[in-house]
């Protein structure tokens, strides 16, 4: 008994190294050996004479973890002054280092810019300690509900349904407390009983009582029946709800017979309904399906590529049902796909049959398409990529080709945006970077050129993301500059060049704010209602007359200056750069608008300004934008050396 | 209280030093036989103890001056100075001897009661020059010096100082691996007793060896050793191997806990002569000493006890209680009920009117009043204890009381009770201590953010008392004066009392509902107003982090407990403690009053649980047996059993009257946080860090244990392996800790935990 924790008592004491090195933190070089030795020993014993002090704080706080708040009380115990602001969001902030042949475990200190703190948004306020009652027990049966833990653990289905006839071999005893037997067995003919009995019992009971039958007549109804809100009501309950585990076999053939009857009549709605039951069963925390899978995957399978779905084929959308499904089968796939059952790599084999396959519809052809490309950028990269260009030639086909069904055109249109969709996202990370039409055209055919602009807005959006990502350390250094630039409408005399974006008000909301509470010179009518942002090449710059107002919280007087006089105008732009190179990694065209946006300083315009960016999408627009920075930026730089 | 305390300081010369002869009682003073011995030179000493105090006192003082002598001639003058303070001697009473000094050392002695028990380690540090001093230059004698600080904390140099003799720190460990060759060989009866031997002998050879320098032999021996040791001194073993200098043995207070207090052992009188007589052949001293000096070992006649016997009843700090120690008369009965006109059935009847039932003629139920007013033969008198008046207020509250017991559930294990489980969500492990009020319609919440919060669970909301402007314009007269003295527009689900400065360990309702008690780690008990949600008071006293606090089942008293290890027993008025109970080797963990409010029990992190005796103060219970620190306790609503729970999982069970463990409930994985009794008494429900609760067939737990008069007489018990078939129930709950369990009049269960998630 006591050997197991004999580890335990050895008396660890901090290396030297330690000592010498705190030492030196605080300006004492050169410390003895002897007198390292001696602190070391002396300081091993103190703190654990305060940790084992700081643990009673933790036992009679009713906690598991200690906290830096029970060692504070411990060295109060010792009259010693507790750390004060040894506040920790991790649990353990320390990093490990090592480089030169030294270990180094130190204490990340960053430091932290008053500004940003201030500046960021409050926290939500945590919500106040509240009283929730709920019945533990009854009469001495624990009630399956929500609030206490389920009956039969998850964990416990999974060894049930995985193992379930596990051979208990002589001299093993059956483990697991699974339903409190099997307790070791002494005798060789008790043994081949037990045996038996393990054998003939599977164990799980059959019978509901009748308040489950009651729940299941409930909950099925709902599901399928007329009222949204009360089928809301029981997916939620099936949802979250731990006491179903007895009913899922239930369950599981309802949907099963219910999706078979329904595809025959067609019956759209109820196929979703029951998609959805299905759904709300895979989200139970305390359900395990894989059981039941047998008669799940089929019924998904059916209402992700079966012919039709529906009554009305060119009016109703069953393709979303078909993207439901399939997103259905993909989890199904990630939770529950093993080397043993290989469900994912027989359902991709399903589908990539059918997508195979000359004759098949373009419903079907949806639907397996779908369920591929749910089923992650792998798959679509190796089975739906290569074959980009023979689905391409079948949807011109439809397309430009005589006109044979409206069904068809439609299929071969979902078709098409489907493949656009889950094939860009691929390429855009895949593919090196130029997005040339001509090239994607000779590489994927008809859908070539549509791909290339996908592509392009598809990394337009992932740059987006990367923005997003950095946004906290983007907001306002300190001097804040807080620059407007507008385009008077009262002093606008020239013409308006085609490289000004125009920003709706509603998006800029956050620049008037900051405009209004600033004092704005009566010489600049900077009208609230639209706000332009300049964009300008140089070109434009030296034609176009604007009026540039630069509001600085330091000099807190806008500065306002007539746009000819390029180096005024390039102040301002020197300062964009200058913030904005900082933050955003350079690259991309977007992403070049972007940094002119943040000199605003209005982190939260930001995306509005990419929307404005991507909507008027055509690339060639892109592309002079980008132009225009670069043509400016040589300027910007130069200038800001000085 | 021992106010006087000797200890001998001796020389750092060997050859100086006398050696005493081995001696089977315990040695009262440091008699001399001189001669060199060749086996190593052992100087006996003694430890404090309350046989002293009033015998060699007059010898003593002589020594004493004969010390301040000696200094005077050596001109140590700051050596004479502190220990003329130390004694109280004045300045020109030196010359004059004898009695004028033994009223002034006791006049001292009072001094050092007044600056109370708390002054720990700290204390008297002023005295080791004196000390330290007086050996230096190789004193002729065994000096007795009187220590005035601490009576009950002695004076750690003092207490050190019996370290200090050497032996060869190599045979340390020969000595042991002897001793444990010996216990191995002896026959089988007397292994199991004898080794009990081996934990107390080897924490004091690692002291001695700690103490003296030798700290490398000292590592060797705990290496070697220390995993030998039964598995539930781990936590003191951890303790034990920090402290590796003797440096380290100042203010450990561990240490001062095994130095002040003997090891005390049970062992039958056969294994003590086998023992004896081992180490009387083998001339090993060393051994003998410390068992002389740092054991207690009480002999009974009559059979060996096996190792289950001891393993249930050791685990504590200072070993096993002494018998004696349990013997007191203990008045475990109830109070008589008093005596109140019910009216029942005019209640009850108007009750069903309302409600549009016929109505219905019920017997008459007085078996509730004729059942108290028999006198408990074993119940304290009525008075022993002052208790308040009742009011009228509290007497309809036992008339409520009554009625709602009339419809109580019968428990039993076909009948179990529901649980209603009370989840605090987002109290992000703040939660402390719960308490419910008796009647179930307010809970009290302890965080450690500091604040108290009380909830009304019954849909009446929480009001206040108007101000006191307010107050004046209500009509004095009116028949619903105390509806309107409440102020309608404070009325809330719950209410937040701010005022402690740490975290809230314990809180108790009054029960009257209308006070409520916290303590904190601020060191202060704060009594609240439950009308107008104030604090009214706050008990200052206990200088350390008060652990646990809990009203009298009668109100007006209640008892604190905290680090300070005393626990304190105040009343309501008065800002200073009534009595207390001093006499826990480690924190006192956990407070509990007897139905009865005659006595109270202390739960503690020494692994021990007391029970003492509010009239006088004295400590008539020690139960032993547990093996981690003691988090909760409950006294069955007969008053005859205790129950309590601790860190190791387990609950042991307690008969109060004859001091003896009568059960243990093995199941859970994890700190019992809370135990109750149902009203009747028929089923214990446990609460546990483990996130269950669970429910056990008192009743059979109770009845399954035979006393006969052997076992009585000796308190050796055999406990049955039956926690399997007393556990009635298991409820787990979703990651939430069981901190509180209550049961209403009505026998439905209540327990309180906080999400964590």
């Amino acid at each position: 008994m006591a050997d197991e924790r004999r580890p335990k008592q050895c008396s660890l004491v901090l290396p030297t190294e330690s000592m010498k090195v705190m030492a030196e933190s605080v300006g004492v070089g050169q410390l003895q050996e002897e007198c390292c030795v001696a602190l070391s020993e002396e300081v091993s014993y103190r703190i654990k004479e305060i940790a084992q002090d700081a643990l009673k704080f933790m036992h009679h706080g009713k906690r598991r973890k200690l906290t830096t708040n029970d060692i504070d009380h411990a060295l109060k115990l010792k009259n010693v002054e507790p750390l004060y602001g040894f506040q920790s969001q991790e649990f353990i902030p320390f990093r490990f280092a090592s480089g030169g042949g030294r270990e180094l475990h130190f204490y990340e200190e960053k430091e932290v810019d008053l500004s940003d703190i201030i500046n960021t948004p409050l926290p939500r306020v945590p919500l106040d300690v509240s009283l929730k009652a709920h019945w533990l027990s009854i009469e001495g049966v624990q009630p399956a509900i929500p609030e206490n833990p389920p009956p039969v653990s998850k964990e416990q289905q999974k060894v049930e349904s995985t193992e379930p006839l596990k051979a208990v071999k002589p001299g093993q005893e059956e483990e697991g407390p699974v339903q409190g037997k099997g307790q070791g067995v002494t005798s060789a003919e008790s043994k081949g009983k037990e045996k038996s009995i393990s054998r003939l019992k599977p164990r799980s009971t059959h019978e509901l009582s009748v308040e489950q039958q009651l729940y299941y007549k409930e909950i099925t109804e709902a599901c399928v029946g007329s009222c949204e809100a009360k089928r809301a009501e029981a997916l939620q309950s099936i949802a979250t709800d731990p006491g179903l585990y007895q009913m899922l076999p239930r369950f599981s053939t309802f949907i099963s017979e219910g999706v078979r009857v329904n595809v025959v009549q067609n019956n759209l709605a109820l196929l979703i309904y029951l998609m959805r039951m299905v759904k709300a069963l895979m989200d139970n925390p305390t359900l395990y399906l894989e059981k039941y899978l047998h008669e799940l995957i089929p019924a998904v399978v059916t209402c992700i590529v079966s012919k039709q779905l529906c009554l009305r084929p060119d009016m109703d959308n069953h393709w979303a049902l078909r993207d439901f499904a399939a997103r259905l089968m993909a989890q199904i796939c990630k939770t529950f796909s093993t080397t043993n059952n290989n469900i994912q790599s027989r359902i991709t084999k399903t589908f990539t049959k059918s997508l195979l396959d000359d004759k098949t519809q373009w419903t079907t052809r949806y639907g397996s398409i779908a369920g591929l490309a749910e089923l992650g950028p792998d798959v679509i990269k190796t089975l739906i990529l290569p074959r980009l260009s023979i689905e391409g030639a079948r949807i011109k086909a439809v397309v430009e080709g005589p006109v044979i069904s409206n069904i068809d055109k439609i299929g071969a249109d979902h078709v098409q945006s489907l493949l656009l969709k889950h094939c860009a996202s691929v390429i855009a990370k895949t593919r090196p970077l130029p997005d040339n039409v001509d090239q994607y055209r000779a590489d994927y055919g008809y859908l070539g050129s549509m791909l290339c602009s996908h592509v392009v807005k598809a990394r337009a959006q992932a740059a987006l993301q990367a923005q997003q990502v950095n946004r906290t350390t983007l907001t306002i250094t300190q001097p804040r500059p807080t620059l407007t630039l507008s385009q008077g409408v009262s002093t606008g005399s020239g013409p308006r060049t085609p490289n000004i974006i125009k920003v709706p008000s509603s998006l800029t909301l956050p620049v008037q704010t900051l405009v209004s509470t600033r004092p704005v010179t009566p010489a600049q009518p900077s009208p609230p209602a639209t706000k332009y942002i300049v964009m300008s090449t140089s070109t434009a710059a030296a034609t176009s007359p604007q009026v540039i107002s630069l509001t600085s919280s330091r000099s807190s007087s806008p500065i306002t200056s007539t746009a000819p006089s390029s180096t005024s105008t390039l102040q301002p732009l020197v300062k964009v750069e200058h913030t904005g190179q900082s933050v955003t990694t350079p690259g991309a065209g977007g992403s070049r608008t972007l940094q002119k946006y943040i000199v605003v300083s209005l982190p939260s315009a930001v995306s509005s300004e990419v929307k404005a960016s991507s909507l008027s999408s055509p690339s060639t627009a892109v592309d002079s934008t980008v132009k225009a920075d670069r043509t400016e930026l040589p300027g910007a730089s130069t200038h800001s050396s000085h | 209280m021992a106010a006087v305390q000797d200890a001998p300081v001796e020389a750092d010369n060997e050859k100086e030093i006398k050696t005493e002869t081995l001696n089977d009682a315990a040695g009262n003073h440091a008699s001399a036989a001189g001669g060199v011995i060749p086996s190593p030179p052992v100087a006996s000493t003694s430890s404090s103890g309350p046989a002293k105090a009033g015998g060699p006192g007059s010898e003593e003082q002589q020594t004493l001056m004969a010390v301040l002598q000696f200094l005077k001639k050596n001109n140590f003058v700051g050596a004479v100075d502190v220990l003329r303070r130390e004694a109280g001697i004045l300045e020109d009473s030196d010359e004059s001897q004898g009695q004028e000094l033994a009223a002034s050392a006791l006049g001292g002695a009072e001094a050092g009661d007044a600056t109370c028990t708390l002054s720990r380690a700290s204390s008297c540090t002023t005295s080791t020059p004196a000390v330290a001093a007086a050996p230096a230059k190789g004193a002729r004698c065994a000096v007795v010096c009187v220590s005035a600080g601490g009576e009950d904390q002695p004076d750690v140099n003092v207490v050190l100082s019996a370290y200090s003799q050497q032996g060869d720190p190599a045979l340390y460990q020969g000595y042991y691996s002897g001793l444990k060759k010996f216990v191995e060989s002896v026959l089988d009866c007397h292994r199991a007793e004898l080794s009990q031997l081996f934990y107390p002998l080897f924490v004091h050879m690692y002291l001695e060896l700690v103490y003296n320098n030798h700290e490398t032999e000292a590592k060797a021996f705990f290496e070697k050793f220390s995993g030998d040791q039964e598995c539930y001194y781990q936590d003191d073993l951890r303790v034990l191997s920090g402290l590796t200098k003797k440096e380290h043995m100042k203010g450990n207070e561990t240490l001062l806990d095994f130095r002040t207090s003997k090891f005390v052992l049970r062992i039958s009188r056969d294994s003590y002569q086998l023992l004896k007589r081992h180490l009387q052949e083998r001339q090993n001293n060393q051994i003998w000493n410390i068992i002389q000096e740092h054991l207690y070992i009480d002999i009974f006649d009559g059979m060996p006890r096996s190792k289950s016997q001891i393993d249930s009843m050791s685990g504590s700090l200072a070993g096993e209680a002494k018998r004696e120690a349990n013997k007191a008369k203990v008045f475990y009965g109830l109070l008589k009920e008093p005596e109140i006109d019910v009216p029942l059935d005019d209640e009850d009847e108007e009750g069903e009117n309302e409600e549009g039932k016929p109505k219905k003629k019920k017997p008459k139920k007085d078996s509730m009043g004729s059942k108290s007013k028999k006198q408990d033969p074993n119940a304290p008198q009525q008075n022993r204890i002052p208790l308040p008046e009742l009011k009228d207020s509290d007497k309809l509250d036992k008339i409520m009381y009554m009625k709602e017991a009339t419809k109580r559930i019968r428990l039993g294990p076909e009948s179990l009770p529901s649980i209603c489980f009370y989840t605090f969500l987002n109290a992000y492990q703040g939660l402390t201590a719960v308490d419910f009020t008796d009647d179930s319609s307010l809970i009290a919440g302890g965080f450690a953010d500091s604040t108290v919060r009380v909830w009304s669970v019954t849909p009446k909301k929480l009001r206040s008392v108007k101000s006191a402007a307010d107050l004046n314009l209500i009509d004095k007269e009116s028949d619903d004066v105390l509806e309107r003295i409440m102020d309608e527009k404070s009325a809330s689900e719950s209410k937040i009392l701010y005022g402690h400065s740490g975290p809230v360990y314990g809180v108790s309702f009054s029960p009257d509902r209308n006070y409520l008690l916290s303590c904190s780690e601020d060191g202060t008990v704060r009594l609240w107003s439950l009308q107008t949600f104030t604090c009214l008071v706050g008990y200052k006293g206990h200088n350390y982090p008060v652990w646990d606090t809990q009203f009298s089942p009668y109100g007006y008293y209640f008892i604190s407990g905290g680090h300070d290890r005393v626990a304190r027993l105040w009343a309501t008025d008065h800002y200073q403690p009534l009595r207390m109970f001093a006499g826990h080797l480690a924190d006192i963990t956990c407070t509990q009053f007897h139905p009865n409010s005659n006595y109270v029990a202390t739960g503690s992190a020494d692994r021990t649980v007391r029970l003492w005796d509010i009239l006088n103060g004295n400590c008539v219970r020690i139960f032993t047996g547990h093996k981690g620190p003691i988090h909760s306790l409950a006294f069955s609503p007969n008053g005859k059993y205790l129950a309590s729970g601790a860190t190791d999982g387990r609950v042991l069970l307690w008969d109060i009257g004859h001091g003896l463990m009568i059960g243990e409930l093995k199941g859970h994985t994890d700190t019992v946080y809370s135990l109750k009794f149902s009203r009747d008494g028929e089923i214990l429900a446990s609460g546990s860090m483990d996130n269950t609760v669970r429910l056990w067939d008192s009743i059979k737990a109770f009845d399954d244990i035979e006393t006969d008069d052997f076992t009585a007489a000796t308190g050796h018990i055999h406990l049955p392996e039956n926690s399997q078939e007393l556990l009635l129930g298991t409820y787990m709950t979703k990651s939430t800790p069981v901190i509180h369990l209550h049961f209403t009049r009505r026998n439905l269960l209540l327990a309180a935990g906080a999400y964590n998630p």
